[in-house]
């Protein structure tokens, strides 16, 4: 049984169609992590499931329930916003505890769950301060502390770190994954931008664009082998390069500005075809060097910009009149003007039809 | 691949157009709305009404029979004192009063705000202060000593003194207004036009007023009603002759000879209150944004 | 080494200090100089004109020992306390009712707010004719049969600050409204949201969480319709003319009457003065935590 089920899921604001039948199934103890560029609709799905907004046709179904009727203090969920939404008049204590006292809980039974969660997330010496009085970090801590004393099986996270500074986001990033492997009946649903964030905590990612999922995968399968030109081109940084080209000799080949590649390592999504179509080859998976095996692709290129960064060097190149990025490790002493060999592997890449712009 | 969907609840939920929030919420936004409406829907039956009607009716109940003389007679034929000739001629005193009030106080605040806002200098933060401290003054505190000062000049009981006053007192919200738009102009943009070598006048006319079209539109607003509604003032540094209009509306019908013509009344009450209401109801959010601005502190 | 002159001090930024002349002397001459020359006048044995000979507190004890005077302040203390706490409540309600994403949300804010537009003059008099015991709400109250019924604010001394107050709100409300709905929307749609999920009901988010959270905005608001009600004048000179008898009047109607018409300087800065005071009792707290505060936060 899933524990959330989104089915044939619509959402409208007027003539404006935010989500199109969206179907996803998430496990029990899953991390799922909504991918996209602002106005793709991902928070506007988490909002959904929440209950915060009403959807215009399908289900929701969280452990085995139907909600999409529901108030959101119905649904067993727990949601942590991006500007923390802490109320600023109470103390920690108090906005950890407000929900519970609301629900009329006993005392006792409060101070136990308080005394938990602040275990858990460190906040402990926090209990008595008020938000103005914290640090963002400490802040969203106390935020996620929140939708933790629920006791629910849900967390929705909605952008949690987009206010936080490099540093901080990456320290409570590690935190977060952390509070995941402690808790491993319970769901997690998590809404970023930031693509580091999802290919770090996610146990799937969900990329959206136009209120469509484009692609639903585990991370090392939306990294290697994405299911259109949009996602690969989202995923991976510096991005992926393109060759505009035409596949040939029965899909053997790919022939791109007078440049050949040999595709007897590819490995087909929908089997070998010929016409018109786009290569998409990681910057990663590029080396220096002649090619020391016959199935491995060689080129000489000229080298235009080198950007140093320390533990890696990108480096901006043409490969025919097309921009060829590529990353060679920081020790490489390379300078514009350059004549470079280098290799990649066919198997590698990926190959999108210039149309659909799927998947080959 | 859409999955099948599972009986039970789908799609929005349920609301009725009649649920009891509804009825509660809406219902009362309605009674304390037909409550707003009722003095202006008052003022316009009763100068509808011919005198006898009134005084058989009451004030509520719609005319039986359409007249606008009283209209006529507020516009052209209402006493105040020796005065017959009616309204108008408080209408276009309150014009005369207000076309110079309106652009003379508002050509002084904006230069002002911006010599405030982006040549500081020293002391001017000062000045500002006490100005803004100032709108919080009782001008009762002050009326006596202008009256003095106007005497000196030669302008008490004159148009020009009252458009004097009107400019002082003017300045502290305009200033407020004008300089917080002005401060939130990029400063990038500011020195980019020194560096090109433009002064403080060249500045002024290329770059702020083109850009501040907006505000200035609020601040004309702003002045407008306010000036147009003033009786205070006028009152005391003007004479019958230039009384404005609101000064004149408040002796005809407070005048206590004569029977009174409640109908006649209402009419001028209207009349005196149009400028205003068309100002509001034609700049709609403009008009909030002004009085808002008027409201809020910097 | 060509070392360039520096520019003598009072010369530099010339243009912006020629620009700021007119509010350097309204800061200086009217809203310090005129307050000051009343202040100091206040002590003196002027009468029809202005004198130096100095009586020290003797016009503010005759000020506190005429009936006139005392009732004046007992009625703007009623007036104010009233229409701080009905214009707060009245405003917010309307504020919250107006942010429940409602249809029509513009046409209701225009309804409630076009009063603000019209003058004082305009609202006294038409709330004199609504008011009316012989054609106004008593006379349809008895039309509908119950004869004995009584509603003649204006008439009654004991009422008539009432009748005055309710003027005064129609009137003003709307603004505040205006205002809260500002401070409403400026609320962090997530704090909402967060108090959903929580499961909080919506009257408790708005009393525990949504109202302490707009406490600057309750705070502005209060000193603004403060400084406001210590200036009513308008209001009372034409709905009631400070009757019946003297039931009505206010300290500011108290100041202009002795000022301009009982030729009683002296009085009248006297009464000015302790205006201005009671002004300062309320503005100096309010600025010392608005703008004391921030400082020592940088």
């Amino acid at each position: 049984m899933s524990s959330v089920s989104v089915k044939s899921l619509d959402l409208n604001f007027g003539d404006v169609k935010v989500l199109r039948n969206l179907n996803i199934e998430i496990e029990k103890g899953e991390f799922l992590v909504l991918l996209g560029s602002s106005g793709c609709g991902k928070s506007t799905l988490l909002n959904c499931i929440a209950g915060l907004l009403d959807v215009s046709d399908g289900q929701i179904f969280i452990s085995g329930k139907n909600v999409t009727w529901l108030e959101p203090k119905d649904r067993d969920i727990g949601m942590v916003f991006q500007s923390y939404a802490l109320y600023p008049q109470m103390t920690v204590e108090g906005n950890l505890s407000f929900g519970l006292k609301n629900q009329k809980m006993p005392a006792a039974e409060i101070q136990q769950r308080i005394k938990q969660a602040s275990e858990i997330l460190h906040i402990e010496p926090l209990l008595k301060r008020k938000p103005a009085q914290l640090s963002g970090g400490q802040r969203q801590r106390v935020a996620i502390g929140r939708a933790l004393v629920r006791d629910v099986e849900v967390f929705l996270f909605d952008e949690p770190l987009s206010n936080l500074d490099a540093k901080l986001r990456a320290e409570l990033r590690v935190e977060i994954k952390r509070l995941h492997q402690k808790l491993e009946d319970n769901t997690m649903i998590y809404v970023t931008h930031d693509q580091i964030e999802a290919m770090t905590l996610a146990d799937r990612i969900a990329i959206m664009r136009d209120g469509a999922v484009l692609q639903l995968a585990d991370p090392n399968t939306i990294y290697n082998k994405p299911a259109n030109k949009y996602v690969a081109g989202f995923i991976g940084s510096p991005s992926i390069n393109f060759m505009d080209g035409d596949l040939q000799a029965g899909g053997k080949k790919f022939v791109s500005n007078g440049v050949e590649i040999d595709l007897k390592r590819y490995e087909f999504a929908s089997g070998p075809r010929e016409g018109s179509a786009c290569l998409g080859v990681r910057p990663e998976h590029i080396n220096l060097g002649k090619a020391t095996d016959k199935g491995l692709f060689e080129a000489q290129l000229t080298i235009d910009v080198v950007e140093p960064m320390g533990s890696d060097t990108l480096v901006w190149s043409k490969l025919g009149d097309q921009d060829f990025r590529f990353r060679v490790d920081g020790q490489t002493k390379l300078k514009t003007g350059d004549q470079q060999v280098v290799h990649f592997d066919p198997e590698r890449v990926s190959i999108f039809d210039q149309d659909s712009e799927l998947r080959i | 691949m859409a999955e099948a969907l599972e009986d039970g609840p789908r799609g929005p939920k349920p609301k009725r157009t009649f649920s009891r929030r509804n009825i509660i919420l809406y219902g009362t936004l309605i009674v304390i709305a037909l409550y707003y409406l009722l003095p202006l829907y008052v003022m316009v039956v009763t100068s509808l009404k011919g005198m006898p009607e009134i005084r058989l009716g009451n004030v509520f109940a719609p005319p039986l029979e359409v007249t606008f003389q009283p209209w006529v007679k507020a516009w052209a034929e209402a006493c105040t004192g020796l005065n017959c000739d009616g309204l108008s001629r408080g209408f276009w005193n309150s014009v005369r009063i207000l076309i110079p009030s309106v652009v003379i106080s508002i050509v002084i605040a904006s230069i002002n705000s911006y010599a405030l806002a982006n040549w500081k200098f020293k002391g001017s933060e000062i000045f500002f202060t006490i100005l803004i401290f100032g709108a919080f003054i009782p001008y009762q505190v002050m009326i006596y000593p202008i009256v003095i000062i106007l005497r000196e000049l030669g302008l008490y009981t004159k148009l020009g003194g009252l458009v004097m006053v009107h400019t002082i007192f003017g300045m502290p919200i305009l200033t407020l207004l004008f300089r917080n738009y002005f401060t939130s102009v990029p400063e990038e943009l500011f020195k980019a036009a020194r560096v090109d070598g433009a002064g403080f006048w060249g500045i002024y006319f290329r770059i702020m007023l083109p850009m501040s079209l907006p505000i200035f539109v609020v601040a004309i607003i702003l002045q407008v009603t306010g000036i147009w509604n003033d009786f205070l003032f006028g009152v005391i540094y003007t004479k019958p002759d230039n009384y404005p209009m609101t000064v004149q509306l408040n002796n005809i019908v407070n005048s206590v000879q004569g029977i009174k013509e409640y109908n006649v009344n209402m009419a001028a009450t209207i009349l005196t209150g149009l400028v205003p209401l068309v100002i509001y109801f034609v700049s709609g959010k403009l008009f909030v944004r002004g009085i808002a601005a008027g409201a809020v502190k910097g | 080494m060509a070392t360039s002159q520096r520019p003598v001090q009072l010369f530099r930024n010339m243009s912006a200090k020629i620009a700021a002349i007119p509010m350097v002397l309204t800061a200086l001459v009217i809203f310090v100089g005129c307050t000051i020359w009343t202040i100091v006048h206040s002590f003196t044995k002027s009468k029809l004109l202005p004198s130096t000979k100095w009586v020290g507190f003797d016009q503010y004890e005759r000020l506190f020992s005429q009936n006139r005077w005392l009732i004046s302040i007992e009625n703007i203390a009623i007036y104010g306390i009233c229409s701080l706490i009905f214009s707060l409540v009245i405003g917010f309600l309307l504020a919250a009712m107006l942010d429940q994403k409602i249809r029509f949300e513009d046409t209701f804010r225009t309804i409630f707010l076009y009063p603000f537009a019209l003058s004082f003059i305009v609202t006294g008099l038409v709330w004199q004719w609504v008011l009316n015991p012989e054609f106004g709400i008593q006379s349809i109250v008895r039309g509908l049969g119950w004869e004995s019924f009584v509603f003649d604010p204006l008439y009654d001394a004991d009422l008539v600050i009432y009748g005055v107050l309710i003027a005064g709100l129609w009137q003003g409300t709307g603004l505040i409204m205006c205002l809260m709905l500002a401070g409403l929307r400026g609320i962090d749609e997530d704090i909402w949201k967060a108090a959903r999920v929580d499961g909080i009901p919506t009257w408790k988010t708005y009393l525990l969480i949504v109202i302490p959270m707009m406490r600057p905005v309750f705070i502005t608001t209060l000193v603004i319709i403060a400084a406001g009600i210590v200036k009513v004048y308008d209001l009372v000179v034409a709905q009631t003319n400070g009757g019946p008898g003297i039931a009505s009047e206010v300290p500011a109607k108290y100041v202009y009457d002795y000022m301009f018409q009982n030729q009683n300087l002296g009085q009248g800065f006297a009464a000015s003065t302790v205006m201005l005071v009671t002004v300062l009792i309320i503005l100096i707290p309010w600025a010392y935590l608005e703008f004391g505060g921030k400082k020592q936060h940088g």
